[in-house]
């Protein structure tokens, strides 16, 4: 019982951040139906700015708090992250709207690999060690469950920005243009919305959340790398699709059921299949959720509510 | 003295050989590793080694048909690449070298290995430990250090009598020295009566473990053995810190690094062990004399494998004395044959090309960096 709800809370913390992830991945495409590949790597460009914040804050104000250290180099991250993806969009996607579809998706996948090697340039191939400024140290278990601080941080964040967003796009203007945008674009234009404004500001909100998650990742690992955005951008876009992608709800819904499955299939596979399967077939239990799901519904978990897309 | 400047490398070489009287006739004897790039010092390093032996054969003098030779080093670079290390093992066999000090990696040795086989010139390295570079079964392989698999086993051997574990629980990452080791531990274990009480796979690209680790929480193991690299290894003992898990970490030399102590940081403890293979040069038996005669000759300490280097050109030479040869042809026979006190301890190849003795040091995480354990 406590290792199956230490399982829980495990995949609870996994999917709060392949959540956050996935947010951004169904935005756009609820959007502008395109898979923005590089999502996953604004995530990493996210952790290792913070990371080269810190570390410049730590230097030149070592009095400030540990929080306050944090908080100035997420906000520096933030920032960075919604300039990046602000001219990502501007100069890789803008240009290739009308074009078929293909066309974006193969410049996203190149988007990816461009950014993945700028990075590597200036950080080189090496892990760096994502300073501590939360704890990591677990805190008296409840129930024979362990959780550390920055686990229950992240825990608390996701749920706030997920909220958050909800918000946005549900109750303010800005979040009533989003929605007429992506149900029509001509449409939405032809009533005064500047579409243009909207799909950047789209790309905004999504890289900042991208900025947010990574930071939190790397905080819980305590490990930051130019490739670190691969594995967290994949999972958050099976999430998406799971979920029903284009849909605010379902990607929350797909981030978190797919950290449970990932959990708790890791944890009892081997049970399960009588010794047959191992942990090492881990992800084919989250795949196969996934293809269980497309058979009976197509559009994923939550998919056919097209009125919520973003 | 001829006049052929292959590398800039052999100027060294030539110069050290100018003093030398003519008329004995010359055995190249090549070397290849990486003398630029990231680990440019380590290949360095290990020709410092081979030469420093080709010299002593030359100031000792050897005689083989009669005749005194002269041994020459023809020092290549393969940037510890796959596909340059093809080209340049090429083109030593193509100089006409008697035999082969090399490679210094595992990815550069294992592609070259095929031309040196080809060739039918003995390539004997100092410092490749993938078990996969003797199990092609070539007759030309050769190793004076021990592979990941006699890590494992000496793991093995070390959880069970120095820390009398019971209970241990294996973790590998699916890669083929991961899995390796941690196979080798698990069948060295189950030689010695002891079932593994848990056995669980991750991959090189993971961060999150926390659900094979609260798996292995139930099972209360006493030590957990992790097959793999560092940038997974210091994660994965933070999260079993995270955990609440007080298991003993062990781990093979790919967590045996600086980068280990520095991502996991705090979760380092005195509960943390790994292996390297080879041992410390104030262990080997030749160690100390052979540090100061090399800081001596070259005016830099050894950094890592030299002394290994220093033996796999020796071997060269006693199977070349063995057979009264220098003919890789004639003298291949004998590399299996020769046993001698080398630098590092004793030099003996078995059938497969690996070291016979395969020393390997285990370390304990101690006053903020790895201690070699008597």
């Amino acid at each position: 019982m406590e290792t199956l709800l230490q399982q829980t809370v495990n995949g609870l913390v996994v999917g709060s951040v392949y959540a956050l992830v996935a947010l951004g991945y169904t935005m756009v495409y609820g959007i502008l139906g395109l898979i923005n590949f590089a999502h996953g790597d604004i995530l990493m460009v996210g952790a290792l700015v913070a990371l080269e914040a810190i570390r410049l804050l730590q230097i030149y104000a070592p009095d400030l708090g540990l929080i306050p250290t944090l908080l100035a180099g997420l906000s520096v991250s933030v920032v960075v992250c919604m300039l990046l993806g602000f001219t990502i969009e501007r100069t890789a996607y803008r240009r290739l709207r009308n074009a078929p579809r293909l066309a974006p998706l193969i410049t996203a996948i190149g988007v990816s690999f461009l950014l993945q090697t700028i990075a590597m340039i200036i950080w080189g191939r090496n892990y760096h060690t994502f300073p501590q400024l939360v704890s990591t140290a677990p805190m008296e278990p409840l129930a024979g469950v362990f959780i550390t601080p920055v686990q229950v941080t992240i825990l608390v964040v996701s749920a706030v920005l997920m909220v958050a967003l909800m918000l946005l796009v549900h109750k303010t203007r800005l979040g009533r243009a989003m929605r007429a945008t992506a149900e029509n674009h001509k449409v939405a234009s032809l009533m005064g919305v500047d579409t243009n404004k909207i799909i950047a500001a789209t790309f905004i909100i999504g890289s900042a959340l991208a900025a947010v998650a990574g930071v939190m990742f790397s905080s819980n690992y305590g490990i930051a790398h130019y490739a670190m955005g691969f594995m967290p951008g994949l999972k958050a876009f099976t999430a998406a699709v799971l979920g029903g992608i284009g849909n605010l709800g379902g990607a929350v819904l797909g981030g978190l059921v797919l950290g449970l499955v990932e959990s708790i299939g890791a944890g009892y596979i081997e049970d399960m299949s009588f010794g047959f399967l191992n942990s090492s077939y881990q992800d084919i239990f989250a795949f196969l959720i996934l293809g269980i799901v497309l058979i009976f519904r197509p559009t994923g978990l939550l998919g056919e509510r097209v009125a919520d897309r973003a | 003295m001829k006049h052929r400047i292959l590398a800039p490398a052999m100027a060294v070489v030539m110069l050290a050989a100018g003093g030398v009287v003519q008329a004995s006739p010359v055995v190249k004897i090549g070397f290849a590793g990486p003398l630029t790039g990231p680990i440019a010092h380590v290949g360095k390093d290990e020709q410092y080694g081979a030469q420093l032996a080709l010299e002593d054969a030359n100031a000792r003098g050897v005689s083989i048909g009669g005749q005194k030779l002269k041994f020459e080093l023809v020092a290549e670079d393969d940037q510890a690449d796959p596909r340059t290390a093809t080209t340049v093992a090429q083109r030593l066999a193509d100089a006409g070298v008697g035999g082969v000090v090399g490679h210094v990696t595992s990815g550069a040795s294992i592609p070259a290995s095929r031309i040196y086989e080809q060739a039918g010139i003995p390539a004997v390295t100092p410092s490749s430990t993938s078990p996969k570079l003797t199990q092609q079964k070539f007759r030309t392989v050769f190793r004076v250090i021990a592979n990941d698999n006699q890590q494992g086993a000496a793991m093995a051997k070390f959880a069970l009598e120095g820390l009398k574990a019971q209970r241990i629980a294996v973790i590998d990452d699916r890669t083929a020295y991961g899995q390796g080791l941690a196979d080798a531990l698990v069948d060295s274990l189950r030689k010695a009566g002891v079932k593994v009480v848990g056995r669980e796979f991750t991959n090189d690209k993971a961060t999150d473990f926390a659900a094979i680790l609260t798996k292995l929480k139930a099972v209360q193991p006493d030590a957990i053995f992790y097959g793999g690299m560092d940038a997974q290894g210091a994660p994965l003992l933070k999260q079993m810190k995270q955990l609440g898990i007080n298991a003993r970490f062990l781990g093979g030399d790919g967590a045996c690094t600086a980068e280990m102590i520095k991502i996991a940081a705090a979760a380092m403890s005195s509960d943390v062990y790994c292996t390297q293979a080879g041992i410390p040069m104030d262990r080997m038996p030749g160690g100390k004399d052979f540090n100061e005669r090399f800081k001596k000759r070259f005016g830099v300490a050894v950094q890592l494998y030299a002394p290994y280097s220093y033996d796999a050109a020796t071997a060269l030479i006693e199977a070349m004395k063995a057979a009264n040869s220098t003919d890789p042809a004639k003298y291949l026979s004998q590399m299996q044959k020769i046993a001698f006190k080398g630098v590092t301890g004793k030099i003996a190849f078995d059938a497969s090309g690996d070291s016979r003795e395969g020393g390997v040091t285990l370390y304990q995480f101690a006053n903020g960096r790895w201690e070699a354990r008597p």
